[in-house]
Parts: C-alpha cells; structure tokens; sequence
C-alpha cells in the first residue's frame, strides 16, 4: 500500500504544532496501524529525522495506551478497536490519511500525538478503589454477587482509559470516563459501602480538572474501544443526585 | 445552603436544573398546544378558554405560574450558557477533520435550535401576550375590530348583572397574527426548532436524571420523536389553516349563530 499521511508534529507543550506531510511505500494490509507509524519512524531516522512521538504498551488493545484521532475518529474507522488493532486493511491505497492527537484542554499535548492523561489518574486517586486492610481480604467467591450484577460491573470495568471519550465528545467531557469508574465500583458489594463518597469526590475531581459537561449526544460511546455505554452515565447521573441530596441532610464522610 | 451549593456548581447538577426546567417547559408546552388547537372548536370555545386561563385564579397566582415559567425559561438558558462556555474552555483547540459517528442532528444542534427558539419566546410574547409588536398592537381597535366580543356559552352570550360579559377576542387575534406571512413562516420554522429540539431533550432529560436503562432508552426516544412531532404538528397546523383560509376571522366571536339557534325556538 501507498500511503499519504497527514500528521500532527509538536516540539513540546509551549510549541504551537503543525501538520506534516509524509509518504509511505510498501505498507502491508496486514500491518497494523502502529506498525505502519513504526515504518515511519524507521524512514524518518533514515532520512535524519526526528522520529514521530506517539503513545503505544501493549498492542493488543488491552492497556489504553494508544491515543490517536485517525480521519477525525479517534481510534479510527472500525467500531470497538483500539488503533494498535486496527489493520491497514481497512484503508484505501494512495488514501490521505490525517492523524491528530486527543484534543482538549485538561489532556494537553506533550509531543508530537503524545498527551497528558494525568487527569484520569487524579479522578481514579480520588475515589477509585475500595478500602480494604492489604492482607485481610477475603476470598473473592466469599462474597455471593448476582450474575446481572457482576456483569454490569464488568462491562463498567472494561474501561482502559484511553480517552477515546473526551476526544470525540463535542464538549471534551470525561464522563463516560469517570462513569465507567463509579459503576464498576458502585455496583459491587464490596465498593457500594462508600458508593456516596466516591461518586461526589471523582465527579468533584473530574469537573475540577476542566472537562465539559455532557449533552448525551453518545460520540463517546459510539468511539469508545470497549463498547462503554450511556447506560453508565445515567447511572452516574443518579447515583451523583442521590448523593448530593443525602450529603444535604447529613454530609457524607 | 453551602453544601448544596456544590450541586448547581457542579456539570451534572447543572444538568440536572436543565433537566427538571426543561420538563416544566415540555409539559407546559403540550398544554399550550391543545389549548391552541381550540380554534378548531369554533371563535366562542378559544375566547371562553383564553376567557378562563384569565379568570379561573386569582390575578397574583395567573402571574405567579407566568413568572414561575419565565423562571424555568431563565434557568434553563442559564445552565446552557455556563455549560456551554464550560465546553468551550474544554476544548480550545478543535479537530482539522472531525467526523461525527452515531450523534443525531436534533443533539448536535440544541445550541443553535435552543437560541432561535428563545429569540422566538421573546417575539412570540410582544405579539400575542403584551401585544406591543409594531403593527400588530391587537389591544388597538384600529389594528383589530372588535377587539372584544362577548363571552359565549351553550350558544348564548353569558349574562351577568344584566349585562352581557366580553372578552378579548382572541380568535380574531390568531387569525390576524397568521394572516402575515412573514409571521407565519417564523411560527412554523420555531415550531419545527422546538420539534427538533424536544426530539433530543425529552429522551435526554431521562438520562440526565438517571431515570433510565438499556430497556427504556429505545421507548425513550421513540416517545421523544412522537412528542416533538405532535408538538410541532399540533401547533404549525394552525398558521397553515388560516394561510389557506381554512380558519376565517369571526367578528361575532361566535354569537351570531346563538341568537339565530334562539331566535327559531
């Protein structure tokens, strides 16, 4: 395949960025699209170039380390697939291809398609997890969990994080984010104990870090790599309501 | 106070206003239609409804639900402009190809239909409720004649003290108002905005509130389709009579016919 890609350079932070124009030879279908930015990278090094800077782990769609806004999509074209599994086959030869980094404030770029997601960590340290003596937890079949249940919280947990969400939401809002954190904990008996104290603090986190609201317009679900649904925002919506209406007449600790 | 306050600081709080405000205006809307379509009814059914809208409660509490309405208007535009400027901080730097995957026309426009519509709630006051709009001062004998008819009821004209009870003509008012063109053509384009607009904000209020799962969102949204167009059907319906001439100016605010039914007995 022959490619020609339009790809968003940045020096640093403080750098205003551009696009850059690149041409690609003899890209198999079968690679992936990482491994094609890896034959890139390997052409420009050749040609005594600076390489191009982008976020990739595992590569098997599983770590939600790459991050990238393919054609105006983040993570590309084909529904429920991280970028690492996406294959060149699902695009033309000769096709333009532009790639972009996540766009939005709270996220910005550190280089190149590189971005901050700090952010996401601050919102999980404020009330993603249970608390439990190291230790002294009990076995996990111990405690008998409804089927439906269990399955709600898994699909919450089969969040990796990459924040597909706030890039293709037209107000870079965080809540599918931030909601598939608080049902996956919210819903288990072991997190339902400080289910009030956790939904108000990583809501309080998530608008403090600068993320928009949500109009329920459902980009986010319809780009996200591990089929979050809306169903998870409205459960955050209500349990964040019910929270705040107890924390009126009694502050929750 | 200072603990709730965190709630309407906070984006879902400001949605949930949005939410609670949106659907007095729903409701409120869906009465103002039927009340509308009256008109079919005949000149003395809309001028003895307008004539009870004003007459049923006491002046203060009519003024009370107008305020309190102009107050769930005044909120919901309110949340809007913070979140959508919130939005915006968001997201300084846009995308240079940017495409849109499974977001309706009706969503991504509530911005643009939600200003228009306002702008529309301001006309649409000036014209029918103060009746100030140049041109069209209704309350003026020279712009409608006879701005006031008399009340009737069963086909005769309601008496009281010896005297018969008027009205303001209400009928002849919305038959003038749409006999403008230009004045009909925004009715039906706002009436189609707000179509548009409550096809996403019925369904939408319910996932705000959390008042939905995966088995109600489908029926949600069908109910919000067939609202918006009932709304918009219910309410465009009525220019569309008196452009073509369907609904007529009636003078005697339907009393000429009562005396006749009187006079054969």
């Amino acid at each position: 395949m022959k490619l020609n890609l339009r790809i968003w350079r940045q020096k640093s932070p403080l750098d205003k960025g551009r696009f850059e124009e690149y041409a690609l030879d003899n890209v198999s279908e079968d690679s992936s699209f990482l491994e094609m930015l890896d034959l890139l990278c390997e052409q420009l090094v050749a040609e005594g170039k600076e390489a191009l800077a982008f976020d990739h782990d595992c590569r098997e769609g599983i770590c939600g380390m790459c991050a990238l806004t393919i054609n105006g999509i983040p993570h590309g074209p084909e529904k429920q697939t991280t970028t690492c599994q996406l294959h060149m086959r699902h695009f033309k030869d000769g096709e333009t291809i532009t790639v972009e980094p996540w766009r939005a404030k709270p996220l910005p770029v550190i280089k190149d398609l590189v971005v901050d997601r700090s952010p996401f960590d601050r919102i999980i340290q404020s009330g993603g997890f249970i608390s439990a003596r190291t230790g002294s937890a009990v076995d996990a079949n111990a405690v008998p969990i409804p089927k439906q249940t269990a399955d709600t919280a898994m699909d919450a947990a089969a969040c990796i994080g990459c924040g597909a969400c706030v890039a293709a939401c037209p107000n870079a809002s965080a809540m599918l984010f931030t909601a598939a954190k608080v049902s996956h904990m919210n819903n288990l008996p072991q997190g339902e104990v400080e289910k009030d104290r956790r939904t108000l603090a990583m809501v309080t986190t998530m608008d403090g870090e600068g993320f928009g609201g949500c109009t329920n317009v459902g980009e986010c679900e319809a780009v996200c790599p591990k089929g979050i649904s809306l169903d998870m925002i409205a459960q955050l919506n209500r349990d964040y309501t019910s929270a705040q209406v107890k924390n009126f007449f009694e502050p929750v600790s | 106070m200072v603990l709730f306050c965190s709630f309407f600081n906070s984006t879902i709080g400001r949605k949930v206003l949005m939410a609670v405000t949106g659907l007095v205006l729903v409701l409120f809307v869906m009465g103002h239609m039927l009340g509308n379509l009256q008109i079919f009814l005949g000149a003395e059914v809309i001028n003895a409804y307008a004539y009870k809208l004003h007459h049923v409660l006491p002046t203060p509490a009519l003024w009370g639900i107008r305020l309190f309405l102009l107050l769930c208007v005044g909120v919901h535009v309110w949340m809007a402009v913070l979140l959508t400027l919130a939005s915006r901080r968001a997201r300084p730097a846009g995308y240079a190809v940017k495409r849109v995957v499974q977001a309706t026309y009706a969503a991504r426009t509530m911005r643009m239909s939600g200003i228009i519509l306002l702008a529309f709630i301001f006309f649409h006051l000036a014209h029918f409720t103060t009746r100030s709009v140049p041109g069209m001062e209704y309350n003026d004998e020279r712009v409608l004649s006879p701005n006031e008819v008399s009340l009737v009821k069963h086909g005769q004209a309601v008496m009281k003290d010896g005297e018969k009870v008027t009205t303001f003509n209400v009928h002849d008012m919305m038959v003038a108002g749409f006999e403008n063109g230009l004045v009909s053509a925004f009715y039906i384009l706002a009436t189609g905005l707000l179509c548009l607009h409550l096809v996403h904000g019925v369904s939408s209020m319910f996932q705000t509130l959390g008042l939905r799962n995966a088995t109600w969102l489908p029926r949600l949204n069908y109910i919000a389709r067939f609202y918006g167009w009932a709304v918009f059907l219910g309410f465009a319906i009525i220019p569309i009579a008196v452009l073509t001439g369907v609904l007529e100016k009636d003078p005697t605010g339907g009393e000429t016919q009562a005396i006749e039914t009187s006079a054969t007995h």
